[in-house]
């Protein structure tokens, strides 16, 4: 292997995109090249320095409202239309299981509701300046911030160390309750996680949901609801559930 | 906005689909609309944050960004049933950057002449990337910047190493993924990837000095 071609494959072998066999090779060149073996370090560095700050561009809510418009989300008004038209149509049997639906779509038109407000409440606090009330990645400097502003204690976890890096809280509305708000960032997406009392269903292991092309995780820490809303695809949104939570339980028992 | 009724839906058609069709023909292009619509929202929403970040990246303008992120979802609906399946980030990523080459061609010959001189300076580097004087680098740390020092930097290089860069360490894409978006071979994102690494590097040194 020339040197020529270990500069460029040193990149390669930094990105993880090499197979074995190929792997094997570079590192044996830059075993005795001196000048291979900086650029590989160099390589790595630079992609070290690049994780360390969010790069990316937070989605301006202007944009989102206007993607609305051009790929409008379902109505959920049509959906219930069509049940009670089921209802209105429908035989004994159908009569009775429409009943048992009404109770459903009861339920899940004010569950609807408390999600369609934590993605409205996420997406303004998208809007520049809005983000964030106190600013800070320290955990022990975002819990205090919220004593004497709401009359719940939010767990604030810090999981950079996993991936998602606390930014900072936030004092928000949902459902005409107070809520605390942490905010989270995964690479270019922002996960906010509501924490209130009352906020209805809260399973105890978190839950995945999708509206509006936006992943929302419910669950229930310690007698709190919790509410996390982000772009951010379900798998991920996931796993950030299950740090917080696993976190959260280690904490709150030592 | 109507769609034809020859199409099939490619992801798997909901076990009603067939009923329906036999029902009046409005009823099934409003429902399959309606479907496609979800469908669509589901899979490409996600990705708005990396298609608008790449935006900002490739246009430097945060007004001309949000118009191509924009128009992307606008084509990428229109277009979803050509979708063949598989990550649709990179298939949202390639629509986007022929949006962004299309703004490019809008802000006039000047743009466009820079925008080919910079294809070709890219072509001569990939065969030629490092000759007798291109030193190895350094061994000094780099400091850390915040994010706005950072993305200025980034912003800074020419167009066709500063796209692989982003592709790559802000989207998080594959080299292959990069080659599909960028319509190039491997080899070549490979190269301009060293490339633009040792141009971000020594841009990040300068701005050491300077500061």
């Amino acid at each position: 292997m020339t040197c020529e071609e270990a500069r460029i494959l040193v990149h390669a072998l930094a990105d993880g995109e090499l197979d074995a066999g190929h792997a094997r090779e570079v590192e044996a060149h830059v075993a005795q090249c001196e000048a291979c073996a900086a650029e590989l370090a160099a390589a790595r560095e630079m992609k070290q320095a690049l994780r360390a700050a969010p790069l990316g561009f937070a989605v301006p809510a202007s944009l989102s409202a206007k993607i609305d418009r051009v790929v409008p989300a379902p109505m959920p008004v049509t959906n219930r239309r069509a049940l009670l038209k089921g209802f209105a149509f429908g035989g004994v049997a159908s009569a009775l299981a429409a009943a048992s639906v009404g109770l459903v779509i009861l339920r899940e038109s004010q569950d609807d509701r408390i999600l369609g407000e934590a993605i409205s409440a996420h997406l303004r606090s998208l809007q520049a300046d809005h983000l964030t009330d106190v600013l800070s990645t320290d955990q022990h400097t975002v819990k205090p911030w919220f004593n004497g502003r709401i009359d719940l204690a939010p767990p604030v976890i810090d999981l950079t160390a996993q991936g998602f890096t606390l930014i900072g809280g936030r004092l928000d509305y949902i459902d005409g309750k107070p809520a605390a708000a942490l905010v989270y960032r995964r690479r270019v997406h922002v996960i906010n996680l509501f924490v209130a009392q009352g906020l209805g269903e809260a399973p105890s292991t978190p839950r995945l949901t999708m509206m509006q092309g936006f992943n929302l995780l419910r669950w229930n820490e310690n007698g709190l609801n919790m509410l996390a809303v982000s772009d951010l695809n379900r798998d991920e949104l996931e796993e950030f559930g299950a740090k917080f939570s696993a976190a959260a339980r280690a904490a709150a028992q030592s | 906005m109507t769609a034809p009724l020859r199409m099939a839906p490619s992801g798997g058609s909901p076990p009603g689909a067939m009923r329906t069709q036999e029902t009046t023909g409005v009823v099934f292009v409003a429902d399959d609309e309606r479907g496609r619509a979800q469908r669509f929202r589901e899979a490409a929403l996600p990705h708005l944050g990396d298609v608008y970040t790449l935006a900002r990246y490739l246009l430097r303008n945060p007004a001309d960004a949000e118009d191509a992120a924009q128009e992307c979802y606008l084509r990428a609906f229109r277009h979803f049933h050509t979708f063949r399946g598989g990550p649709i980030k990179p298939w949202l990523l390639a629509i986007l950057r022929n949006v962004c080459r299309a703004e490019y061609a809008r802000r006039g010959a000047l743009a466009a002449v820079q925008v080919d001189g910079v294809e070709h300076a890219a072509d001569e580097v990939a065969e030629n990337v490092w000759g007798e004087a291109s030193p190895s680098p350094e061994a000094v740390s780099l400091s850390r910047f915040d994010a706005e020092t950072v993305q200025r930097l980034i912003a800074q290089l020419p167009d066709a190493f500063r796209e692989v860069l982003v592709l790559r360490e802000i989207n998080d894409l594959s080299y292959r993924e990069i080659a599909e978006v960028t319509g190039t071979p491997v080899g070549t994102v490979m190269s301009r990837l060293a490339r633009a690494r040792g141009l971000l590097r020594d841009a990040w040194l300068a701005e050491e000095k300077g500061s």
